[in-house]
């Protein structure tokens, strides 16, 4: 009990030091994500996130101000992230809101930002209605959604012509809406017949054994698969060993993101179709400049997290730019329309739906020196596959 | 050139209707061999779990941990030792081992010093060496998966009637078996086994006739731990080791022991392979056109085995190869549960006091202060209605969540069909009460663990249901904008608001605690033989001890779901059932004011140690740890023995 309280005291007298160290006034980030519960893309995150307040504040910061960014954990459920969220707002008096991991702690932080009339940047969470069902005036997405990554992969997957698809999702909302889009995207883009077989899977938890036999059984000629981590480790490994992906095209979304590709090592499947990131090999200036700081201040190569957190922190910086200011009304009005800069290239907010124009990278996989990495890739620009301005404008709600 | 990309919602076009050959005899037996590998994995952990429970009455939730460690320990030794033949089994064998005498370790140094308190502190304390574990192996080994090397001589398939089934799988189901076999010879030949029996049987007996309880518990620790180090060491040819592999495992592990009876190892095994098997089923049915409806069985993975749970214990309740435990019905704890006196002069100065600095908070803190207040107010009355029917009526629920989840849907429901605010809040504790009567029905049919089983199961379910009926819940993603009125928009108004309704429900269920009802619930909790003798029955008591403990949990939910202005399905999910249990047990099962004390120190330490450290999650277990070793009785329970040598 005694080192309770010492530790209490030190705790205090921290806090004291810090918030008497306001000199030049900062402009203050608030950023709430799931740390504790999806540390592999979220470690990197934040080091993107670090790297690009530290090359913003070298440069004399954002109207002649340091950006400080306070971030928060939230646990990974919508509760507690809006509570964090009242913590940044009420307590630290932040001017904007972003971060966040999962869709449904997404959705929650959007709606809080709507209610407390707060600029929130939703940097990672895919779910569609982040911008569309549930869009409102005070949220903006930077990651292309499961609907985008999903079309980008849909070009390469009708060219094929395959007549019977087996399709093997998380059972949770990104898995459905994966799903429902490939669906409906083949069927449009694919004159012929064209059928499908669906196998829903627990998050975290696939019987791979199973799983791989019911989906041999179901004699596919092609299999698309929104499988990610643990899911997508266990797959493989057990797809492989029974044959599943011999003679048969195989679509991963998310597949070549460093953060799932990278611990399987040689076993990464060679020839899959994803979309992902392929750190090594994007000559462009803007990420070579990015590689290349993240590899000196880490001594580490970046994952797709490094970029999201580094792409949202200069879209905030950006916009107080442009803003002038960091008054709410002001940067609400500055984001739509906005180019920000980031190691993918110039990436733009619409403004029919707050969307950004980020795209992702889409190739094949193969393996190089015992490690899987992505070859045949190209950039997929965001802004090309998003659906018809009439069609957002009837799902969005009016702001 | 831009490709024709269609609207998500409508589509461009008919959707190919999914047609599926009948599926022939043969695919359905290869997926029941699938099945049984997995199974063996399962029984393994599930065995450990259940020779311990057998001799130790504790609820060892940190077995999971100790599955996890067994994997991250042999990725580690196969990567020193090489994946030659003999480098990798030593592995293993290594792995399981250390994960065995880290098991002797909690038990030594946290277990030994509160087995004199009520069962259910041991499992809070194992859910907080839970959180130490996952934090010291995020710190030691790195958030990322780390994708072991296959088994050395194991890479390749077996021919099963024209599929491939892997080699390894064909071990597993080796493996399980003979470990059956191995724990029977263990326990049916060998001196241990036999003091192990008996203790399962009667440990107060066993204790009298002069077994060393203190080394047999150890040596059932060690084997038990060892067990699931082996289970998660042999994992590694499956799956990566993952930082969430405890909290996957251990419901399962959990559901299996109770299936087959706790401290049955032969009930264990049965468990496991027909889990197993109901598994594979329903991934091998696929999708199902049952009269012109398609029933996606896949899908029921989600909670096949609570389902098979719920549908076993309805039958056979004490599980499939369980026994009523020998010892009689009075509790072991009866000398922790000091005479509930209605609060005196000085309870109730003390109850008024609290009020007035509460409705003083306002004025001292700030916004955030008043959100923080809120959520320890609204969990606070969460806890109260479990402490109701833990310590009063003496029925451990782990499912407590489920009544919260009701409450917080249905008023989130109601509000987004229109119904005013207040009437939603009204409306979610009937909407609760209605399932704890559906639930409470069958829940006291059962007892001890078993009926804490059931609990559980059926928060799962309405777990699922939640999680994929995306057209009325919101599916996975849940509900939003659902706000208090405008009248209640302030975080002042709100506060007040929740002040007064957590304030009337408390001082509800402290009265309903000291009525007749109340006395008769301890009756039956204390001996129900007697009780039932005396010509109470029971049984209705404890229901409507149930239903009017869901009611007040349902009441906590809706207020909850405004307090927020979201909800998804988290509300009904493990954690925080789990939540409930660590906040009933900080604050103490008897004290009046435990809930109170136990919400605000677990929101408080939440809130405080997330901002001071990264890990913090470390840390909230190393403080659980030590409230549960320095206050076993709760922190209200301990106030109130203080309060009662001061009075003196």
């Amino acid at each position: 009990m005694n080192a309770l309280w010492k530790l209490s005291q030190a705790v205090l007298a921290v806090a004291a030091i810090s918030t008497s160290s306001a000199i030049a006034q900062p402009i203050k980030l608030g950023e709430l994500n799931s740390y504790k519960t999806f540390p592999a893309f979220l470690e990197p995150y934040k080091k993107g996130m670090e790297l690009a307040v530290d090359e913003i504040n070298r440069s004399g910061g954002v109207l002649g101000r340091p950006l400080e960014l306070i971030t928060r954990d939230d646990n990974g459920n919508p509760g507690d992230a809006v509570r964090v969220a009242e913590e940044l707002v009420a307590r630290e008096k932040v001017d904007l809101l972003m971060g966040t991991f999962s869709s449904a702690v997404g959705l929650a932080v959007a709606d809080f930002a709507k209610q407390r009339k707060i600029l929130f940047i939703a940097s990672e969470p895919l779910s569609d209605k982040i911008v569309w069902e549930n869009g409102n005036r005070y949220t903006f997405r930077l990651r292309p959604s499961t609907y985008m990554q999903t079309a980008m992969l849909v070009p390469a997957a009708a060219k094929l012509g395959k007549k019977r698809w087996a399709i093997v999702y998380p059972n949770y909302e990104y898995g459905t809406s994966a799903t429902a889009a490939f669906k409906q995207q083949m069927i449009a883009m694919q004159s012929s017949g064209i059928e499908f077989v669906e196998v829903a899977v627990p998050l975290g938890k696939i019987d791979a054994g199973p799983v791989v036999q019911a989906l041999l059984d179901a004699k596919p000629d092609a299999i698309f698969s929104s499988l990610f981590a643990t899911d997508l480790a266990k797959f493989v490994r057990e797809g492989e060993l029974r044959g599943l992906f011999k003679d048969r095209p195989v679509f991963n979304l998310l597949g070549g993101e460093p953060e799932y590709l990278d611990p399987l090592k040689d076993e990464a499947p060679t020839g899959w179709y994803v979309t992902g990131y392929p750190w090594s090999a994007i000559a462009t200036p803007e990420h070579k400049r990015f590689l290349e700081a993240y590899e000196a201040k880490y001594k580490d190569y970046p994952r797709q997290g490094s970029v999201v957190g580094y792409s949202a922190v200069m879209t905030a910086a950006a916009a107080i730019r442009k803003a002038r200011s960091t008054d709410t009304a002001k940067l609400v009005a500055a984001l739509p329309g906005l180019v920000v800069d980031t190691p993918f290239g110039k990436v733009s907010f619409r403004a029919i739906d707050h969307q950004s124009t980020m795209g992702a990278y889409v190739g094949r996989i193969a393996v190089k020196d015992g490690k899987g990495v992505m070859v045949d890739w190209k950039y997929a620009n965001g802004a090309d596959y998003l659906p018809s301005d009439d069609w957002v404008r009837a799902h969005r709600p009016a702001d | 050139m831009a490709p024709t990309i269609c609207p998500p919602t409508t589509g461009c076009g008919r959707i190919g209707r999914p047609t599926r050959d009948t599926l022939p005899l043969s695919a359905l037996l290869v997926q029941f061999v699938n099945g049984l590998a997995s199974a063996s994995s399962l029984f393994l952990v599930a065995a450990g779990l259940s020779l311990i429970f057998g001799v130790t009455r504790i609820v060892n939730f940190a077995h999971g941990s100790l599955y996890m460690l067994g994997a991250y320990i042999a990725y580690s030794l196969v990567a020193r030792f090489g994946a030659t033949i003999p480098g990798y089994w030593l592995a293993i064998l290594l792995a399981a081992l250390a994960v065995g005498v880290l098991g002797v370790l909690i038990e030594v140094l946290v277990l030994r010093r509160i087995y004199p308190a009520p069962e259910l502190l041991q499992l809070i304390a194992t859910f907080g060496v839970v959180l130490i574990v996952k934090d010291a192996t995020l710190a030691l080994w790195g958030p990322e998966d780390l994708l072991g090397p296959r088994a050395p001589g194991l890479k390749g398939v077996i021919e099963v009637s024209g599929r491939a089934f892997p080699q390894y799988d064909a071990l597993l189901l080796v493996v399980g078996p003979a470990i059956l076999f191995g724990l029977w010879w263990l326990l049916k030949r060998t001196r241990w086994g036999m003091l192990v029996r008996a203790a399962t049987e009667n440990r107060v007996l066993a204790r009298a006739l002069g077994v060393n309880s203190t080394l047999l518990f150890s040596s059932v620790f060690f084997v038990g731990a060892l067990l699931a180090g082996l289970a998660g060491a042999l994992q590694l040819p499956r799956e990566s080791a993952n930082l969430s592999m405890d909290l996957s495992v251990i419901a399962e592990a959990f559901v299996v022991t109770v299936v087959g009876g706790l401290g049955s190892i032969p009930g264990a095994f049965i468990a496991s392979v027909l889990i197993g098997l109901v598994k594979a089923l329903c991934i091998g049915l696929g999708q199902v056109e049952v009269g012109g409806l398609a029933i996606a069985f896949p899908k029921l993975t989600l909670v096949a085995e609570f389902v098979v749970m719920a549908l076993v214990l309805a039958v056979k309740p004490y599980g499939l190869l369980g026994s009523a435990p020998a010892v009689p019905a009075t509790t072991s704890t009866a000398e922790h549960r000091a005479l509930v006196k209605p609060p005196g002069r000085r309870g109730l100065i003390g109850a008024v006091v609290a009020l007035v600095l509460a409705a003083l908070l306002p004025a001292v803190g700030d916004e955030y202060d008043l959100v923080l207040a809120t959520d320890v107010l609204i969990l606070a009355l969460f806890a109260a209605s479990l402490q109701f029917i833990m310590g009063i009526g003496g029925l451990a629920s782990f499912g407590h969540a489920a009544y919260f989840g009701l409450g917080a849907y249905a008023a989130a429901l109601a509000v987004k069909h229109g119904v005013a605010m207040e009437a939603a809040v009204a409306f979610a504790p009937v909407a609760a009460l209605a399932g704890a009567l559906v639930f409470g029905w069958f829940c006291v049919r059962l007892s001890g663990v078993y009926l804490a089983m059931l609990t559980l199961a059926f928060a799962q379910i309405v777990w699922s249901i939640a999680f994929q009926w995306d057209s009325v819940t919101g599916g996975s993603n849940g509900l939003v904008g659902v706000w208090p009125s405008a009248w209640l928009a302030s975080k002042q108004a709100y506060f007040y608001f929740t002040l007064a309704a957590v304030g009337a429900a408390l001082v509800a269920i402290a009265w309903i605690a000291c009525t007749p009802f109340g006395y008769a619930l301890r009756a039956g909790r204390d001996s129900a033989l007697r009780a039932e003798a005396s010509g109470m029955d029971v049984r209705a008591h404890q229901w409507a001890a149930f239903a009017l403990a869901g009611t007040f949990a349902g009441l906590a939910g809706g207020l909850y779901a405004f307090s927020k202005g979201s909800i998804s399905p988290d509300v009904l999910a493990i954690p925080r059932s789990i939540d409930a249990l660590v906040m009933v047990l900080l604050g103490g099962l008897n004290a009046l004011a435990g809930p109170l004390l136990g919400a605000a120190a677990f929101i408080g330490l939440q809130d405080w140690l997330s901002r001071a450290t990264d890990y913090w999650r470390a840390g909230i277990g190393a403080v659980i740890l030590l409230l549960v070793l320095a206050f076993p009785i709760g922190i209200g329970g301990a106030a109130q023995r203080l309060l009662a040598r001061i009075g003196r």
